[in-house]
């Protein structure tokens, strides 16, 4: 496997798991990523594969954002990684209800997710950026706790609102436009009646939510986050 | 390379199909056109393991057989029915006239997916799937009519050892065929070729299997293969005689034949 990765690439490999493309194959991937992600909602890696070949310019932009905010340049150079094996999950169940250790884990334990299921960037030619994607992917469950909303289409899609908003995303942008498709005529009225407005809305108002060093809060009671970060309570 | 057919045994039709766009198909039947087998013909097919070429073959046995029944009937149409009752029950309903195909795989996924295959199509007798290394065959010499090995010697590591054991157990009167990529000598669509290979292809891997690298491996063992003439050479060593190659698609794929005698 080794001499593979080192014969395969004439290109200089950025990081372990990098695979270079040419323009051309990340436009091909982009494209066949996006009509295989629709095609089969379970192929999770397709979305991660169309969200590092779109977002070439979207991922600067939000580099530029954390390194311009004191806890984001710190998120930067110190990189954390949500892991199981970096949280302490005893400790964080522990924690008074409310707090955003407890519902974190309350969320993982409800939707039975694990952070460790996150797809490492592949992609992204730039090792920062592919940094700040990884990024963007583990702390997306919190953004379902933050949100108060589950794994299910409907939560999904509410998530992928808010967060094309925060992070201008072709992906997210994608995906909020097209995962209504497979959702009931119910619960599309739902999302475009009260919860898609709630997230647009809070996704304006509030920081950049890659901003926010989430290990080092998880003391912190998850209205008061919302309160600081912006975001509206969820309807 | 254990691993590559691992990932890819489940996807490897798909793939196959979206990769050539469905020529794979073409080349295997004129393969088998080539072959020309009759009933009784005993197959090796090597590296066979989903079973494209044994089934083609088994078809191709079976209408064989069937004209050549057809014919028969026709010349004892003026026989008494008694006697044409009798000769139905001699030949049996044999509709594949004793010929055999065994299909030999180093990989045991591959072969799953083979037998699976088989039964879904409705393909039941005359095949057998055998887990084996085409460098150190589990067959004893001179057993086979006729040794196929269809996209899988590029994946050999010793090309060399795989030819003798194909000499080994073919019988004498056999003959080797082989179906590989090849090297294409126009030098424009071999431009084009290596820009489709280089380009579509680990795209196509990674869309359609979730797997880059394992395409990436499959397109850069091909241009590492020997070309025409140098396999040529190769089976020559071997010991086979009037080798010889055809060119489908101007090189991408080329057919070599050579005969135990």
């Amino acid at each position: 496997e080794e001499e593979m990765e080192e014969d395969v690439e004439g290109w200089h490999q950025l990081y372990p798991g990098h695979i270079p493309t040419s323009p051309l194959q990340k436009a091909l991937l982009a494209a066949g990523s996006a009509v295989m992600a629709l095609y089969d909602p379970y192929r999770h890696d397709m979305v991660a594969v169309l969200g590092e070949t779109t977002g070439c310019l979207a991922l600067p932009n939000l580099r530029d954002k954390m390194k311009n905010h004191p806890e984001g340049y710190r998120i930067l150079r110190e990189r954390p990684c949500i892991r199981l094996s970096t949280l302490d999950m005893a400790r964080l169940q522990g924690l008074p209800d409310g707090t955003l250790g407890r519902e974190y884990v309350r969320f993982l334990e409800n939707n039975k997710v694990s952070p460790d299921t996150r797809m490492p960037p592949k992609f992204v030619d730039d090792e920062e950026l592919a940094y700040v994607i990884q990024r963007y992917r583990e702390v997306h469950d919190l953004m379902h706790t933050l949100l108060g909303m589950p794994t299910n289409m409907l939560g999904e899609v509410v998530v992928k609102w808010f967060e094309a908003i925060q992070t201008g995303l072709p992906m997210c942008v994608l995906g909020a436009a097209f995962g209504p498709v497979r959702l009931s005529t119910r619960k599309l009225q739902v999302l475009a009646t009260e919860l898609v407005p709630w997230a647009i809305r809070s996704g304006l108002s509030a920081s950049c939510v890659l901003n926010v060093y989430y290990e080092q809060r998880w003391e912190q009671p998850v209205e008061s986050l919302r309160e600081e970060l912006g975001i509206f309570p969820p309807p | 390379v254990y691993q590559v057919f691992e990932n890819v045994a489940k996807k490897y039709d798909v793939m196959n199909d979206s990769m050539t766009l469905g020529i794979h198909r073409v080349w295997k039947d004129i393969f088998v056109h080539k072959m020309n087998p009759c009933p009784g013909t005993v197959l090796l097919d090597v590296a066979g393991g989903t079973g494209d070429i044994a089934f083609r073959f088994i078809n191709y046995v079976r209408s064989v057989r069937k004209r050549q029944l057809q014919r028969k009937l026709k010349h004892h149409q003026n026989l008494s029915w008694q006697e044409i009752f009798e000769s139905y029950q001699k030949d049996g309903f044999n509709s594949l006239g004793d010929s055999q195909v065994v299909v030999c795989d180093i990989n045991r996924e591959m072969l799953k997916v083979g037998k699976q295959k088989a039964q879904h199509l409705g393909y039941s007798e005359g095949l057998s799937w055998v887990l084996g290394n085409a460098e150190e065959l589990p067959f004893d010499d001179d057993k086979f009519d006729v040794y196929t090995i269809a996209f899988g010697i590029r994946n050999v590591t010793r090309i060399d050892l795989a030819l003798q054991e194909a000499y080994r157990v073919l019988k004498p009167g056999g003959r080797f065929l082989c179906l590989e990529f090849s090297h294409v000598s126009n030098p424009l669509l071999s431009r084009l070729y290596d820009l489709y290979s280089f380009q579509v292809i680990p795209v196509l891997g990674e869309v359609i299997a979730g797997d880059w690298r394992s395409y990436q491996y499959l397109v850069e063992s091909i241009r590492q293969f020997p070309p025409q003439e140098e396999l040529k050479a190769m089976i020559e060593d071997a010991g086979f005689f009037k080798v010889d190659y055809e060119n489908l698609n101007f090189g991408i794929v080329a057919i070599h034949s050579g005969f135990k005698l």
